[in-house]
């Protein structure tokens, strides 16, 4: 029996990867999250972070936000921001940095904007090097 | 009678007009091909999302006290409508369906006795609308110099929208766009976003899991519901813009269509003429021969 499990990124113009897979690790809100074939139903969703898809190939993408849902083996990833992070440029890379960076030392944000905004800065820092 | 000339100017001014429209229908199919690609790649997003919501919506443990988003404040008093249309006209009855419909909403809302609140995206419509409901209008958009609409002003008109819920202006909130069969069939659909219609799908598909959220079910509503609202605008957008050119393909075929008949009646107008005259002057010079 195989021991795989379909995955799908859609963004809101197009599908970016549907593919089989053996093991998923996403960013949950809560904390990483790895899913492996015949997990529970399950539907939470996304800080900023990578999400891994592990095959043959290993595919990264770093997304922003969006919703996940695992049902009948199917792992559907909808999300408005996710790119392949060999397709990032390093360049345009570190004004975002330098901008998030900006953002978080202003006062005026909420502890969950501030909570997003520091994992987006590691994950982008990580990226980075 | 009209003189000769007077026939090769129309003839010539038609031609030029077919000319035109033929000119319009081919960049309508070259952009038709484009925006629906774009509008296919749209629909699973905002269809899965739907699903999401769906499923999440049956799992409550407290339907009461879930979020106003989706079960709406209660009421039903104040009815807000987002007719999307577009920016250009020449596109057959693309725009006056989509207004038509909506108008026969206002009615029956005007009728019931609740009030109305308008908002228009894209000129067009805003001038069919305002002729009449034009007090009703509340705000209106237009993405005129926008090349191709992102997520972006989707979401632009979803906060908008949210916003106004929030601050309680509406009870329910209605959309109204053109919905993308074919090149040649384009439905005016009108879809109530606020608070989200569930009980329409909920019969197709009766697969209910137990799933495990995290973290807890309001709380990943409360995140998805705006989210949906946007997409759902989204979605909207795009159908609509496939809509439009199909629309406008069909209307300039038409166009160009009736511009070839016309020419053939003008040309065998203007070669009956000529033939007339010649056969008038003919018929002169014999008799002036004659009387000779």
């Amino acid at each position: 029996m195989s021991e795989k499990f379909t995955v799908e990124i859609i963004s809101p113009d197009k599908s970016i990867i549907k593919s089989d897979t053996i093991e998923v690790i996403i960013p949950s809100f809560e904390g990483e999250m790895g899913i492996l074939k015949d997990h529970i139903p399950l539907i939470t969703f996304l800080r900023p972070g990578i999400i891994e898809i592990k095959d043959q190939i290993e595919r990264k993408y770093f997304v922003e936000d969006g919703t996940v849902e695992f049902s009948n083996n199917n792992l559907l990833i909808l999300t408005s921001t996710a790119k392949e992070i060999s397709n990032i440029d390093k360049k345009s890379l570190s004004t975002i940095i330098g901008k998030v960076e900006k953002k978080l030392s202003e006062g005026e944000i909420t502890d969950k904007e501030r909570y997003l905004l520091s994992y987006k800065l590691d994950t982008l820092k990580n990226i980075n090097q | 009678m009209p003189s000769l000339d007077d026939l090769k100017k129309r003839i010539k001014s038609v031609k030029s007009t077919q000319k035109i429209t033929k000119a319009m229908k081919m960049v309508a199919a070259a952009k038709l091909r484009k925006a629906q690609e774009n509008a296919e790649k749209g629909r699973p997003y905002s269809q899965k999302m739907q699903n999401i919501i769906l499923n999440l919506t049956k799992s409550l443990n407290d339907p009461q006290n879930a979020p106003k988003l989706l079960v709406g404040t209660g009421k039903d008093k104040i009815y807000l409508c987002v007719v999307l249309t577009a920016d250009r006209g020449l596109c057959g009855g693309f725009n006056s369906n989509i207004c038509k419909l909506a108008k026969t909403k206002f009615q029956e809302i005007l009728k019931d006795g609740k009030d109305l609140k308008i908002i228009t995206v894209g000129s067009k419509g805003l001038d069919q609308i305002k002729r009449e409901y034009g007090k009703f209008v509340i705000k209106k958009f237009s993405f005129k110099e926008k090349k191709q609409i992102t997520f972006k002003e989707a979401e632009i008109i979803g906060n908008e929208i949210i916003n106004l819920f929030k601050n309680n202006e509406f009870d329910k909130c209605i959309l109204f766009y053109n919905n993308f069969k074919n090149v040649i069939t384009q439905i005016p659909q009108s879809q109530q976003i606020i608070p989200a219609e569930t009980n329409s799908i909920n019969s197709k598909n009766e697969n209910l899991f137990s799933y495990e959220f995290e973290p807890e079910e309001d709380e990943i509503l409360e995140d998805l519901l705006p989210k949906n609202i946007s997409t759902q605008v989204f979605k909207a957008f795009l159908e609509n813009a496939a809509s439009e050119q199909g629309s406008r393909m069909t209307a300039m075929d038409n166009a160009t269509r009736n511009a070839g008949d016309l020419v053939d009646k003008l040309t065998i107008n203007y070669n009956r003429s000529r033939q007339a005259s010649i056969t008038k002057e003919l018929i002169e010079i014999i008799s002036g021969a004659e009387s000779l």
